[in-house]
């Protein structure tokens, strides 16, 4: 075969899957950039564009995300949650990162196990099993904020562990056995050498505490305690098929915008970190660190 | 291994820093599972109906549980098992022909574009699931965008939000191709382009490098990605909710939200918790074994 042949055959095969990749990005963005668009209606339709207005957001005097108390409540709501998880999740999560790589025994291999089920559990299975332990025998807790952060917290665990265990094991030892060597206790080792290099994953890990709680809706809905507790996932379900307005989609589009926030905050700190401890491919690395890889 | 290393195990460091993980998973997610079992095989409240949850296992009683276990294999519930295994399969078949192009596309071809189209990949993660619900149902409504666009198409006009099973198995596609692609695309990044020279070299023309090299080293993963987004779809019931809600199109996780939260019979509920936690351990046994002899082929 002719190296003219060999150069066609590679570049004709990629001009389809560019068009395809191209129309995939397209199909997985547009429909969400929509109902962004539809939070600016000036009607009261999510379907039919009547004109620019923030209405939704702000002006109008009842059904606007500012003015409609459970809309208000629902953004509460979920940002609480969102923050109290990240507060307990990461360093729980961290720690229990750093002791299961260091002590090596069988209630280590078996927490191992255990914290990748939830990897593979449905949400649906973990959120019932929440549910009937705290009807039917939590006593001290109940239904509502508590419950909901226990279950967001108890998803978020794994993530943390995995960020962070992947960072730890391209670290490396070494670093933190010279600290030893020259003197330092485990702990000063652990506080003053491994906790500084792995910072830019416990940002990412926390930010990625973050996202599973906002997104979050199986856990939510059910351990909620009625329309007081909840959040804005479980107001969208709820008012979807019902005609709301399109404060729903301003709801919506709160939520994206603080997800994106977090995330590009999060995302240009850690490259910064990742850059001053010599990393060529920051950009990326920091991007794969975000995907929970 | 170094003398530290070694020496370290013991360090009560390890332990303390451990231990508040590992007892919050022990409460919240090993106690919680023991529950559902003590509910399943419980008693009922003969007044209030509420559950009565048996936490000794000498007293269990299978009752119920094997009623619930008759209604799924031969009664009325076999339908809502057997739909749900058919959405899944569809949607995943769905996630592999709509993944698989792109995955292998931005790892092998996107040259320059590489980070942005990583970066525009892993974006719909950072889009709530429901909003992105939310947005599809607002465009299939009868006056939305993609409703009218559908309704030029020759044929009746559908009602697509109202127990259409197609819309239900689009909107699992639509809702966990994200995470289909990115464990592939993370497998398809590390094969080695050497192997896919190597075989230009020795003659094959680009696809079949493609079917004989690319595709058999890219197997695990797409079992892997496909196992990944299969699991939750069975327990999703909100997909199906909010784009049908309709019983036509019931699957197996509004059965048991509705006997949970709905109807308040817990025991029924959890029932079929246990069954439904079955017969994904069986998949995910069938798919540990696959790794497993696939690891052992490597290092052979």
């Amino acid at each position: 075969m002719s190296a003219a042949a060999v150069r066609s055959g590679a570049a004709r095969t990629p001009r389809f899957l560019a068009f395809f990749t191209g129309a995939y990005i397209l199909w997985s963005l547009v429909p969400v950039a929509i109902a962004v668009l539809f939070s600016f209606n000036s009607g009261r339709s999510r379907s039919t564009w009547q004109g620019f207005s923030l209405r939704w957001y702000y002006s109008d005097p009842f059904g606007s995300v500012w003015n409609d108390e459970s809309l208000r409540n629902a953004l509460r709501n979920s940002l609480v949650l969102a923050v109290l998880s990240i507060l307990i999740a990461t360093p729980v999560g961290v720690g229990l990162a750093l002791g299961l790589t260091r002590w090596r025994s069988r209630p280590a291999k078996v927490a191992n196990g255990v914290l990748l089920l939830p990897l593979v559990t449905p949400e649906l299975v973990v959120g019932t099993a929440l549910f009937l332990v705290i009807t039917n025998g939590y006593s001290f807790m109940d239904l509502g904020r508590t419950a909901q952060l226990v279950g967001h917290v108890t998803f978020s665990l794994t993530y943390v562990v995995i960020v962070v265990r992947s960072r730890l094991l391209s670290i490396g030892p070494d670093l933190e056995e010279a600290a030893r060597d020259l003197g330092a206790t485990s702990l000063q080792a652990v506080r003053l050498i491994v906790l500084p290099l792995l910072t830019p994953a416990i940002f990412a890990a926390g930010v990625l505490v973050f996202a599973t709680s906002i997104d979050d809706f199986v856990v939510s809905s059910l351990l909620s305690s009625g329309s007081g507790t909840e959040t804005v996932p479980v107001k969208i379900y709820g008012s979807v098929r019902g005609g709301a307005t399109p404060a729903l989609n301003a709801l919506a589009t709160i939520m994206l915008a603080a997800s994106m926030l977090a995330l590009v905050g999060v995302f240009v700190i850690m490259r910064l970190m990742r850059r001053r401890q010599g990393d060529d491919n920051a950009g990326e690395n920091s991007l794969k660190e975000l995907a929970a890889w | 291994m170094s003398r530290r290393a070694q020496r370290s195990p013991l360090n009560p460091l390890w332990i303390g820093l451990a231990a508040p993980g590992m007892a919050w998973m022990a409460l919240f997610f090993v106690v919680p599972f023991y529950a559902v079992a003590a509910v399943a095989f419980g008693q009922v409240d003969p007044i209030l109906r509420t559950a009565i949850p048996e936490w000794n296992p000498q007293y269990w009683d299978f009752t119920s549980f094997s009623e619930v276990l008759d209604r799924v294999v031969g009664g009325d519930l076999r339908t809502v098992f057997l739909r749900t295994g058919a959405y899944v399969i569809l949607a995943v078949l769905g996630c592999v022909a709509i993944g698989y192009p792109v995955a292998y596309f931005v790892s092998r071809h996107s040259g320059r574009w590489r980070a942005t189209l990583l970066a525009l990949m892993i974006l719909p993660f950072w889009v709530s699931y429901l909003m992105r619900m939310l947005a599809w149902f607002n465009l299939l409504q009868p006056e939305g965008w993609v409703a009218r666009a559908l309704s030029v198409l020759p044929g009746d006009d559908r009602p697509w939000l109202n127990g259409q099973p197609s819309t239900v198995v689009f909107g699992l596609i639509y809702g966990y191709v994200p995470f289909f692609i990115l464990p592939l695309y993370a497998t398809l990044d590390r094969i080695d382009g050497r192997l896919l020279e190597a075989a230009r070299d020795l003659g094959a023309t680009s696809n079949q490098a493609f079917w004989r090299v690319t595709l058999p080293l890219s197997r695990q993963g797409l079992i892997a990605a496909s196992v990944i987004t299969a699991l939750p779809m069975v327990g999703d019931y909100y997909t199906n909710d909010l784009l049908s809600a309709s019983p036509r199109t019931e699957m197996v996780g509004n059965q048991i939200v509705g006997y949970l939260q709905q109807s308040s019979q817990p025991q029924i509920g959890a029932s079929l918790v246990l069954i439904l936690a079955v017969l994904l351990l069986i998949v995910m046994a069938g798919y540990l074994v696959s790794v497993n002899r696939a690891q052992k082929l490597v290092t052979r």
